[in-house]
Order: C-alpha cells, then structure tokens, then sequence
C-alpha cells in the first residue's frame, strides 16, 4: 500500500511534531512522577534554545529537589549554597554582563534561608531571570513546612495542619519582591495543563528578553504540586493545587512594567 | 614601575588587589577593615581596570558572590573582620569543596561574639583547621608589614589559582590600621575571556560547542565519589605542605632560645629578640608566614639546638599547639599571650622569656 506511512516516514524531520530540546540531557529526572520541576526544566531550556543563547547562559541550581537540575541541563551551571542562589548570579551577571544569568529556585530556598539574597538582588534589580518554583513545602527533606505552606495545610513539621498563631503565615514573597523598584517583570504561572504550560513558557521568554534589553529583574514563580509531600496521587495533587493553592497565590502578571 | 606609597594596610591590601587584576570584590562593612571596600569605593576601579565592587548585603551574601564570581574563572576577593569571617564559613567551605580560587582578607579583631575593635589573633584555629564543616583547608598567609598586605594580594591569587583553593590572608587590626611605607607592583592587566577559557577550562563561563557542560558544585551523593574527591582534596594540601612553607627566621643562627610569632605578635617579638640580646641572651625569632602549611620541618630543626620556645600571640594560645605538635615533648614550649583586643609590649615578651623559658 504506497500511502501506507511506516515508522521511517513517521521520524522524518519534515513530519516532526515535537521533539525534546537538545539543552534537556538524556539524564533520568530525578524528580517523582507528576511533579511539575520536569516542565519547569524544560520550558527554561526550550526557551534558551529557541533564542540560541546556550553558548553565553549560566544557571544557578539551588538545594531542595532541583539540587541537581545541573544534571539535566546541558548549560554550565553553578550549584549554589542554600539559599545563595541570587548572590551567585548577582556576581556572575556583573563580572560578565553581556552572559544571560538565572537561578532556578524552590520556595524553601528562594523564600525562607535565602529570604534577604532574594530581596536584595530584586531591590538592586539585578539583570537576571530568577524561576521560582513553589510547591509549599519542602520536598527533598521529606516533606516539612515550608514558608509557603498554606494556613491549615499538613506536613511533616506541621502534621495537625499549620496553625498560623504558632507557626507564623506563609509568605508570599513574589508580592513583596513587585513592590521593589528593581524587578521589571514579576508573574505567577503554573505548568499542570497544556494552557499553563504555553503561558509559563511565554512568560519565561519574556523574562529572559528583558534580560537581553538589560531591563532589571524578572521573577516567574510557578506554583506547582508535590504529589509525594502532599501524600497525593500525581492528579489529585493537580486537583488540591487548583482548589487550594490557586485562591491564596493567584496566577497572572503582578508587575509588567515594559 | 614600581610606586611608593605611605598607605594604611587595609589600603594597600586594596589598591595591590587592583594591580593583581582581580576582577571583583565583594564585601560588608565591619571594622577594623571598612577601609578596603572604602578605598575601593573612593578609587573607581571599574574605570580603571573595569574591576566590578559590591557592597552586599551581608558577608553571606558577600562571600556566595565570590562563589559565584570564582566558578567563572575570575579573580575575585572579599574582606571582613572576624565576627564577618564567621558568617562567611558556609561559603568558604563550598568553595573549598567545590575547588573555588579566591582571597579572603580577616583583618582580626578580638573574640568571641561581638567581642572588641581591636586587634587580636585569636582566629588562629578557625582558620588553619578548616573553620567550617568538613575535611578542608586553606592557604593561610600571616601578613606583618603593610607591605605584606600589598605583597599577599598578589600572591593570594596565584597560590588559589594554582591550587583551585581559597586563600585566607590572616592579619589583624593592627596591621590593617597602621601606616607604612609600601612599595606597589605595576598594573596586571585582568584576564580576558579567551585567557580564562584556556587557563581555567572549568570555569562555567557559557558551554561552547567543543565541550561538554561545566558544572561547578560541592554535591556527590555518592559516598564512594566524595570519598574520592576527599582524597583528591587531602592530596592538594599535602603537596601545599611540601611546596608552600613560607617563614622568616631572625638571630636564629646562634640561638639558645627561640621565639615563634607572626603578624603583630612578631613585630613586638622582634623588638623583644633586640632587648633580649642587648642583655646577652642568644634569642632568635621564628615568624611563619604561612599558617596553613604550618613550618613544621623548620621548627624540627631549630628544637635540636634549642633550650626552648616562647610562643606569643594575641590569643590564649592557638598556635602553640602547632608548635608542640612539631617539636614533640623533647623541649619545653610556653606561650605568652595578651588578648581581647590587648596588644603585648615587648618589655611583656621580654620578662615572658625570661620567666616561663629561660629561667623557669
């Protein structure tokens, strides 16, 4: 049967329809099935390919899950200290301006040790994209609070739930990073539906364009679910995240200021 | 053409890290040592060397700047005083786990806490035995002049970039504050990218094509691999041993008795040698100038024609247990130390001799 298409047809390039981006190492994430780092990652990478920047970009891994995103991103890439992130990228960003510089970042690290770099490299407006990702709680270690983690929410250091008279609130930093005069461009996305993930990715190309205009910080915080901290299943997690998470850290752009 | 100059040590520390070609500093005010972000600020090196200064807002934040700066290649500083130099340990000791070149200046003040203003040496510990977590080291100068403060910059640079490890330049608020004449090296052009890309293949300055990704990082959740890389790490500060002793020996050649001092300490010492002789006793003085690796072989030597050794710091006695580790129980070591922000007279190191050694 002439019209019959094989296997050969299927992989030629002409009849691609998408492809993983050569900046995405063969590596075997490390994360757990469902989460929403392995989009992150590639929504970062994808964005660096299509503007060909690979060559002249540096990225900062934090510690929390993505302490080894230097394993799946094929970009030199710096580990950083906890929480340190933003004076690491400060510095390189600095000695090296015209390199496009991003620390990659979870809501441990960016919003509770690392709270005073991350406010300052925003006040300084520090030329650099700072990718947030914010799961409100801490993954890595097993799942305790997080300076994230709604009033009410269960973990392992809050296991009645998190009593706000005795823990404190959580934080919403990417509010308080828009009113500084250093950021540029500060949004809340998320990556659990293909729409999500189309505007995530425009919004990570937005920043890493304010980058090459030397415009000042852009600072993307993508809320995300932890199906393994959360004790959920990958879809119940997505579920929990939009009826819970969603109403107390709304999506959408907080400042554009083009 | 080298320029002298009548400068402040932390100054000159300063203006001779801008004639090394270091490419950034990165600091936070503490005293005695604001004079280096200071004179800095007030030079503009940026427009004369394009050297990039940032005042932090913390020396955390000061000394992950250096991390991030050293992971490109580049010859980036900081300075504190040492409540800051604590502060800095986390980033210190990812630096030596990740194999960062870097100088780090602790003009000492006195301890512990918030402690004093004034000088003191009673950092001994913290800098040469790790001072953070883990099995690491640094190369530790002992600058007693200005000049020395001027001279270890330059030198600081080398030895971290021979060794991919930081360099402590450990001086005190004495030696930071006082002024001296200094004689200045000419202007070192800074390095270019192309000249990092081939010195420095590791550094994560953009992946290129013709190589694989540069990845700068102190995790390997391997324990066999960071065993590994223990070794590697413990072999480099072996062969730091081997190579890089540095010390002074003055009237050591007839001595019965021996004086063993750095920094401030060895100043007043050496006045304290001249006073000893003036009343016929053969005293020499023994100044390390590295600390970290500690003249040990030396110090052997010395103990086989010695009487004994007088150590004087401005501690309750750090670097004495280095001295006794080298000479054994064979001879007798004391220490003599004035500390919390006292600095010695010789006349003090004088009767300290004649007490605890030569007559005691």
């Amino acid at each position: 049967m002439a019209d019959m298409i094989t296997k050969e047809d299927i992989r030629k390039p002409e009849n691609l329809v998408y492809k993983k981006t050569d900046l995405m190492t063969d590596k075997v994430l490390s994360y757990c099935p469902g989460c929403g780092h392995g989009t992150a990652h590639r929504l970062v990478m994808e964005v660096i390919e299509e503007m060909d920047i690979q060559e002249k970009t540096i990225g900062i891994a934090p510690v929390g899950c993505s302490v080894l995103a230097y394993e799946f991103m094929d970009i030199d890439m710096q580990q950083a200290a906890h929480g340190r992130a933003p004076a690491l990228a400060t510095a390189i960003k600095r000695l090296m301006p015209e390199k496009f510089v991003f620390t990659y970042q979870g809501d441990g690290d960016l919003a509770a040790i690392g709270t005073a770099e991350t406010i300052h490299a925003c006040n300084r407006g520090e030329n650099i994209v700072i990718i947030f990702i914010n799961n409100g709680i801490y993954g890595m270690t097993g799942g305790q609070m997080a300076p994230t983690t709604l009033p009410g929410m269960k973990s392992s250091t809050s296991p009645y739930g998190r009593d706000v008279q005795m823990m404190g609130n959580p934080l919403k930093i990417t509010e308080l990073v828009a009113q500084l005069p250093g950021t540029i461009y500060v949004t809340r996305q998320a990556v659990h539906t293909p729409a999500h993930v189309r505007r995530t990715k425009k919004a990570i190309r937005k920043a890493f364009e304010n980058q090459k205009l030397n415009k000042g910080l852009s600072f993307i915080e993508i809320v995300s679910n932890c199906n393994s901290g959360w004790k959920m299943t990958p879809v119940q997690s997505n579920e929990w995240m939009v009826e819970n998470m969603f109403p107390f850290y709304p999506l959408g752009d907080i400042k554009v200021n083009d | 053409m080298k320029e002298l100059r009548l400068m402040k040590g932390n100054e000159a520390f300063a203006e001779a890290a801008i004639r090394a070609g270091a490419d950034g500093y990165f600091g936070y005010p503490i005293t005695p040592q604001s004079e280096v972000m200071e004179y800095l600020m007030a030079e503009k090196p940026y427009e004369r060397t394009g050297m990039v200064v940032l005042q932090a807002e913390s020396e955390v934040a000061a000394i992950n700047m250096v991390y991030g700066g050293a992971a490109c290649g580049k010859r980036v500083l900081t300075s504190s005083s040492s409540p800051g130099i604590s502060l800095k340990q986390e980033g210190i000791t990812y630096m030596a786990g990740a194999e960062l070149p870097c100088v780090i200046l602790n003009v000492v003040r006195g301890g512990p806490g918030l402690g004093t203003i004034q000088p003191a040496q009673s950092d001994y510990f913290q800098s040469t035995k790790g001072g953070g977590h883990g099995d690491y080291r640094l190369l530790v100068l002992a600058p007693s002049s200005v000049q020395e403060m001027a001279d270890f910059a330059r030198l600081g640079f080398d030895l971290a970039f021979k060794y991919r490890n930081p360099v402590l330049i450990l001086s005190d608020g004495a030696i930071g504050q006082m002024m001296e004449k200094v004689e200045l090296e000419e202007q070192k052009p800074r390095l270019t990218e192309e000249e990092i890309r081939k010195n420095t293949p590791w550094a994560t300055i953009g992946k290129t094509k013709d190589r694989e990704r540069n990845i700068i990082t102190s995790l390997d959740l391997d324990s066999a691999r960071q065993e590994r890389h223990n070794h590697k790490l413990q072999a480099k500060y072996r062969q730091m041993e081997e190579e890089e002793v540095r010390y002074e020996l003055i009237n050591c050649d007839d001595a019965e008795y021996i004086i063993v001092a750095y920094g401030t300490s060895a100043r007043i010492s050496q006045k304290a040698v001249d006073l000893l002789r003036a009343k016929g006793l053969k005293v020499g003085l023994l100044r390390p100038i590295t600390l970290f690796p500690f003249p040990t072989k030396i110090l052997q030597e010395l103990s086989k024609k010695v009487k004994g050794i007088l150590t004087v710091e401005m501690s309750a006695g750090q670097m004495v247990e280095d001295v006794r580790l080298a000479v054994g129980n064979q001879l007798k070591v004391e220490h003599f130390g004035r500390y919390g922000g006292i600095i010695p007279s010789p006349t003090e190191v004088v009767e300290a001799m004649e007490t605890k050694i030569i007559g005691g």
